[in-house]
């Protein structure tokens, strides 16, 4: 193949403003044409779409379910589907328990991660390298499959019930140690941790002010997905604590309660979606760059 | 030496401290030694036992947590443990015999693999494609990542919720539109495999764009003159796909696989809550009652902690057999593949250099900054 475009030494001054005309025509960086948009318009309503239609089904009233299909338009009936989600579950209570829950997770898997990762990536001790191996060979452990213990620990202490219970066991893990550790071991120059010791600082205070603020970009990846990890699961919370439920919890013991009148429960799913649509909105930027960071890294 | 280099000690000296032998500066002073030495020991001790700190919260909560259980869960599984009645009498492996004797547990494993290949496969062809699509010159790129993404804040119970909704065999918008198209209704909750395509769109639909932006991130990692050279020897964009992008991205694509191959054998969510109106879990007949929504019946509605545990390590034995297969699987195709590919990239990136050598001033500054766009 290179044959066929090696150039002779006469034509070398053509052949280079050839290779730039045919950068252009053969199209690296050709903008892509109508087709790429369609498809891409396609994907994007694919995505929308059930997220369209669950407005649709919420907002309307149960009469309007009659028809063939359901209306493409919203209906009037949103606020008044919303109401009968309120009298169904505490709405606002498990809304309180997911912000709680998420939030002490976030705090935690972050700050022990950034601890346990600047360890990993900056300090010299005995025995790093198997340790740090374990911790990625426990990437690929499902603990989650560690339940039926967790559940008797629980019952144990006289957890269950309690959104503590519902922390316990994903305080730390093992992704987010591996995750700061592959972002500080490049981040940081050793040499700006050897002149803050030289400078005096114990290892506490270099950790401090040379390990956070170089890991803070990281740290708010890890604690954006961290926080929709924590928010979307399911099955512990529902085994763990039932009566004092997290959203998911009681969104799922809406559909239990309502499994035949799908407007309120479509209009739960909604009101269910909104706070994290909203982050989407305000941070949907930094999920994407954090998933594609995550993938280079990873 | 130590008790001058111990940076503690340090800034006591340049403060300007008196210190009878900071000229020589050894540290042999009657007065200030053992001061120093104490300074010293503790910044040594400082040094020593630090890395073990930070660490420590980690490995302690992961242990009490995380490997306690799983460990636990073995020592559980051979006993004939009971929810109410607690630790019963020892019973060596006879519960794992049971279970590889019970149909149930296989009609689960069954279903568990049925739904994950319907979700696996279906979704690493639609991310990659999606991913190239992706991997071009767009306008507003970030919005169209955006959109892809926008499935993936949709909680799995909200999905299950919504799906639940469109599949319902009576009044679904899926059954209603086969119906005005005149095609029969389907019977999406009671039958074995409609119901597995049923469960396994909602994976698809909430993971496909979070994939295919993993993917893109490898694609954009591919050096671009590798591009450019091929294009430059006559390869179009779809020889370019298959040539340069798709061997590119290996490692990546192994890295999806096994993430969702961890993942997708524990599928509980969309089974548990995909028919409410069930009174078995996972249908009426178990149709889609997968591997931990069977562990979770025998555990929490039957109260057999013993066989329920017995049942978990076997998934978890499973979980790690499947993973190391298709690690293995995939390096070795990697492998395998690399060579033709391998020579089209290497042979391009020699084309490339030759050109740049013969062309005398080098396009490389250039286009090194188009390698990230």
């Amino acid at each position: 193949m290179s044959l066929k475009t090696a150039p002779t030494p006469q034509t070398q001054t053509t052949q280079v403003s050839a290779k730039r005309t045919r950068k252009r025509s053969l199209g690296i960086d050709k903008r892509p044409g109508f087709l790429t948009y369609g498809l891409l318009i396609a994907f994007f309503l694919g995505g929308a779409y059930p997220l369209w239609w669950s407005f649709v089904t919420g907002s309307a009233s149960t009469g309007a379910f009659a028809g063939p299909l359901p209306p493409i338009f919203p209906g009037e009936a949103f606020l008044s589907n919303v109401a009968e989600v309120f009298s169904t579950i505490d709405f606002w209570a498990a809304l309180g328990n997911s912000i709680a829950v998420s939030g002490v997770i976030t705090i935690s898997v972050v700050g022990f991660s950034t601890l346990a990762g600047y360890s990993f990536a900056k300090l010299r001790f005995r025995g790093k390298q198997g340790l740090l191996v374990f911790v990625i060979a426990t990437l690929a452990v499902p603990t989650q499959l560690g339940i039926i213990p967790l559940f008797m620990m629980m019952k144990e202490f006289g957890w269950t019930g309690s959104i503590g219970a519902i922390m316990v066991p994903t305080l730390v893990t093992a992704f987010g140690v591996f995750f700061m550790r592959q972002y500080l071991v490049d981040v940081i120059p050793d040499e700006l941790i050897e002149a803050a010791r030289v400078d005096g600082a114990s290892m506490i205070k270099t950790f401090w002010h040379v390990g956070v603020p170089a890991a803070r970009p990281a740290m708010a990846i890890l604690g954006l997905f961290t926080f929709m990890t924590a928010w979307t699961d399911y099955m512990w919370p529902l085994l763990v604590s039932p009566q004092n439920p997290t959203l998911q919890v009681a969104l799922s013991q809406l559909q239990s309660a309502k499994y035949v009148d799908h407007t309120i429960v479509m209009a739960g799913a909604v009101m269910a979606t909104i706070p994290l649509l909203l982050l989407f909105v305000l941070a949907g930027k930094q999920l994407v760059s954090g998933i594609m960071a995550g993938a280079v890294k990873g | 030496m130590t008790s001058t280099i111990s940076p503690p000690s340090g800034p006591a000296q340049q403060n300007g401290r008196r210190d009878p032998e900071s000229p020589g500066g050894r540290g042999t002073g009657p007065v200030t030694r053992p001061r120093r030495e104490w300074r010293s020991k503790l910044g040594a001790l400082d040094v020593k036992a630090s890395p073990y700190l930070y660490i420590a919260p980690f490995f302690i909560l992961f242990a009490l947590v995380g490997l306690f259980p799983l460990v636990y869960t073995f020592v559980v599984s051979i006993n004939d443990w009971d929810l109410l009645s607690g630790a019963g009498e020892w019973v060596g492996l006879q519960n794992y015999a049971i279970e590889l004797k019970d149909p149930y547990f296989w009609n689960s494993l069954f279903n568990t693999f049925s739904i994950f290949m319907l979700s696996a496969i279906p979704q690493l062809i639609a991310a990659t494609f999606i991913a190239a699509i992706l991997d071009q010159n767009l306008r507003g790129k970030t919005f169209w990542r955006m959109g892809v993404l926008l499935p993936y804040v949709v909680t799995p119970v909200a999905v299950t919720l919504i799906f639940s909704s469109a599949f319902d065999e009576k009044y679904g918008l899926i059954n209603n539109l086969l119906q005005m198209l005149n095609l029969d209704a389907i019977g999406w909750k009671s039958e074995v495999f409609p119901s597995h395509i049923a469960i396994a769109s909602m994976v698809n639909w909430r993971w496909t764009g979070y994939n295919a932006l993993i993917l893109l991130a490898a694609m954009q990692a591919v050096p671009r003159d590798l591009h450019e050279s091929a294009s430059l020897d006559g390869a179009g964009s779809f020889r370019r796909f298959f040539s340069i992008t798709l061997p590119s991205i290996r490692p990546t694509m192994i890295f999806v696989i096994i993430t969702a191959t961890v993942g997708g054998l524990q599928i509980f969510t969309e089974p548990k809550l995909f028919n409410p109106s069930s009174s078995t879990l996972g249908g009426p007949n178990r149709e889609y009652q997968t591997t931990v929504l069977y562990l979770w019946d025998l555990a929490f509605n039957r109260g057999d902690f013993g066989k329920a545990s017995a049942v978990a390590w076997l998934l978890f034995i499973i979980i790690i057999g499947v993973g190391l297969i298709n690690f293995f699987i995939s390096r070795s195709i990697a492998s395998a593949g690399a060579t033709s590919p391998g020579k089209t990239a290497r042979a391009a990136r020699r084309a490339a250099n030759k050109n740049i050598q013969r062309s005398g001033h080098s396009p490389a500054a250039h286009d090194s900054k188009e390698h990230r766009r």
